[in-house]
């Protein structure tokens, strides 16, 4: 093992200032007493933190997003992992062309997707609707589950399979009993990707909500655009709170590179 | 015989309702036409493309948001592939906390980590208050509104994904080629240009593709940054499609965008591919 030396170790501090200088600000923000942005804040309160609880809007649309990444994140990977299994562990006709169909929310534009989304369920009368929401996401996250479910299919053992197939297990029960305990990790990291991607997605859903279905990105981007007192700083710093904690389990169960980079191994 | 095709029908078919059906819509829609009292008529033209192809304001967008996407991807690369390569070097403890805040903020909604630069950049933010105390500059830098603001935020976004993309290339090495190649009396530099560069190469070369594509189509970040002073692509159909209600116009302006950003993806996988190829032939 080889290691970085000074000018190395001052260039990471310098990136991870970078990274962090955002974040920072907009929890300093929210703790301020004044009525506007102003960072570093000339003292604590928590004067904005009550007032999210005056603003039924912002708890409304975070109790919306929460709904709404589970229900797509569910449904994209209970469509996912059959795929997945299809993917990884067959060669047939149009193998390669079905993984590039499944990934392709992710090379398409986000915008294209959005208005896309917005032609359709306003034809078939869904726009807006909770139901044209979650299906709309859950083709969106869909590449996410997708990946990290093929990548704990790939490396594994298919002689167990067979083994249990010879002492007469059905498929159904070699499923249940040794493919699905082993590709777990994958299903359930696919799964919490998919609910964050689903719980920050913001350009897609813009164009498909209407004011009852607005998620709390979708809020938070309106507010943003047209008033900013240090109301959407508190908020944002609950979203940063949930999602920190969210990953600080996520990287104790799985290993959050692991989670986005998408490979089975280290 | 048919199992694969009966475990992923249930994925095809929400694909072929929700996401081919709705592209072809789209386009589709580009053809239509459109009039402010009579709404979308269904004749077919190519009308809409030839109003975008033949106006100098979209001519701008397009330029202005393939400069923005070509800047933030330059930085991209520059900044994310040195700190991929020190995140291998680094102690496992330190580098699981380098982590943590390099890829933390991917799963940190775009929407709160833009306000974060709203704050930083504005007139009376961070940046320029530090500056003006500390007597560096008489008057405030503009930077909200501008490209260059919009620049800084998705490089912000967008680097974890180069650093993902040159770490996990890097990690598929050997790290006994290291020094293997010191053992046979390569000096530093030239292990890292012999040894660990080509290795990172396909990384490096992947990478930009990712920050490319997702800036060229940012919109979160140029709305909130750029307001409606520093237009670009995404929010241009956002506009035609929520404020003027102009929906093939803005389909026309959406498929420009998804053929412009699919043509520079197929080139430059042809490129790398020629070229990777031919570093490991």
């Amino acid at each position: 093992m080889r290691h970085n030396g000074v000018l190395a170790n001052l260039y990471c501090i310098l990136f991870a200032v970078f990274m962090l200088a955002p974040i920072v600000v907009v929890i300093g923000v929210s703790f301020t007493p004044t009525g506007f942005l102003e960072f570093p804040p000339s003292g604590l309160s928590l004067r904005w933190f009550r007032a999210i609880l005056d603003n039924p809007d912002f708890i409304d649309a975070a109790i919306l997003s929460l709904q709404l990444a589970a229900a797509s994140a569910t449904i994209s990977t209970v469509l996912a992992v059959p795929a997945a299994l299809a993917i990884g562990q067959g060669k047939f006709p149009g193998r390669e062309a079905l993984l590039a169909l499944l990934m392709s929310p992710l090379m398409v534009p986000t915008v294209v997707l959005g208005i896309a989304f917005l032609r359709f369920l306003t034809l078939i009368g869904l726009s807006g609707s909770f139901t044209g929401l979650m299906l709309c996401h859950a083709v969106v996250v869909m590449p996410f589950v997708l990946r990290l479910v093929l990548a704990s299919i790939v490396g594994l053992d298919r002689s167990v399979d067979r083994a249990a197939i010879s002492l007469g297990a059905t498929d159904w029960a070699v499923f249940r009993r040794i493919t699905l305990p082993s590709i777990l990790p994958g299903i359930v990291g696919g799964w919490v990707l998919a609910f964050i991607t689903s719980f920050d997605e913001v350009t897609v859903t813009i164009f498909i909500v209407n004011p009852s279905t607005t998620t709390l990105p979708v809020r938070l981007f309106s507010y943003i655009a047209q008033t900013t007192d240090p109301l959407v700083a508190s908020v944002s710093t609950m979203a940063i709170l949930f999602t920190v904690v969210l990953m600080l389990v996520v990287d104790r169960l799985y290993g959050l590179d692991r989670l986005l980079i998408g490979e089975g191994k280290r | 015989m048919s199992r694969p095709y009966l475990l992923s029908a249930p994925a095809l078919a929400l694909f072929g309702a929700l996401l081919v059906a709705p592209l072809a819509m789209t386009f589709v829609l580009s053809l239509n036409s459109f009039d402010f009292y009579e709404g979308i008529s269904s004749t077919f033209s190519l009308a809409n493309y030839a109003e975008v192809l033949g106006d100098a304001y979209f001519y701008e967008i397009f330029g202005r948001t393939f400069a923005i996407a070509l800047v933030t991807t330059a930085f991209c690369a520059l900044l994310g592939t040195p700190l991929a390569y020190f995140l291998m070097r680094m102690n496992p403890f330190p580098r699981s906390i380098m982590v943590l805040i390099v890829l933390g903020p991917l799963l940190i909604s775009v929407v709160v980590r833009t306000l974060g630069w709203a704050i930083l950049l504005g007139n009376r933010g961070v940046i320029n208050t530090f500056l003006l105390d500390w007597g560096l500059i008489e008057r405030p830098i503009r930077m909200m509104y501008t490209s260059g603001g919009i620049v800084v935020a998705l490089t912000h976004v967008f680097v974890p994904f180069m650093v993902l993309a040159v770490w996990a290339a890097l990690q598929r090495q050997d790290s006994a080629t290291e020094a293997a190649a010191e053992s046979l009396g390569a000096g530093p530099l030239t292990v890292f240009r012999r040894i660990v560069l080509p290795q990172a190469m396909p990384g490096i070369l992947s990478g930009p593709l990712i920050c490319f594509s997702l800036a060229a189509s940012a919109f979160a970040t140029p709305a909130l940054l750029g307001g409606r002073r520093v237009k670009v692509v995404a929010t241009t159909v956002h506009d035609e499609f929520l404020n003027t209600l102009n929906w093939p116009l803005g389909a026309a302006i959406s498929m420009l965008l998804l053929v412009s950003i699919l043509t520079v993806m197929i080139t430059w996988n042809r490129y790398v591919e020629t070229r990777v190829g031919r570093a490991y032939a």
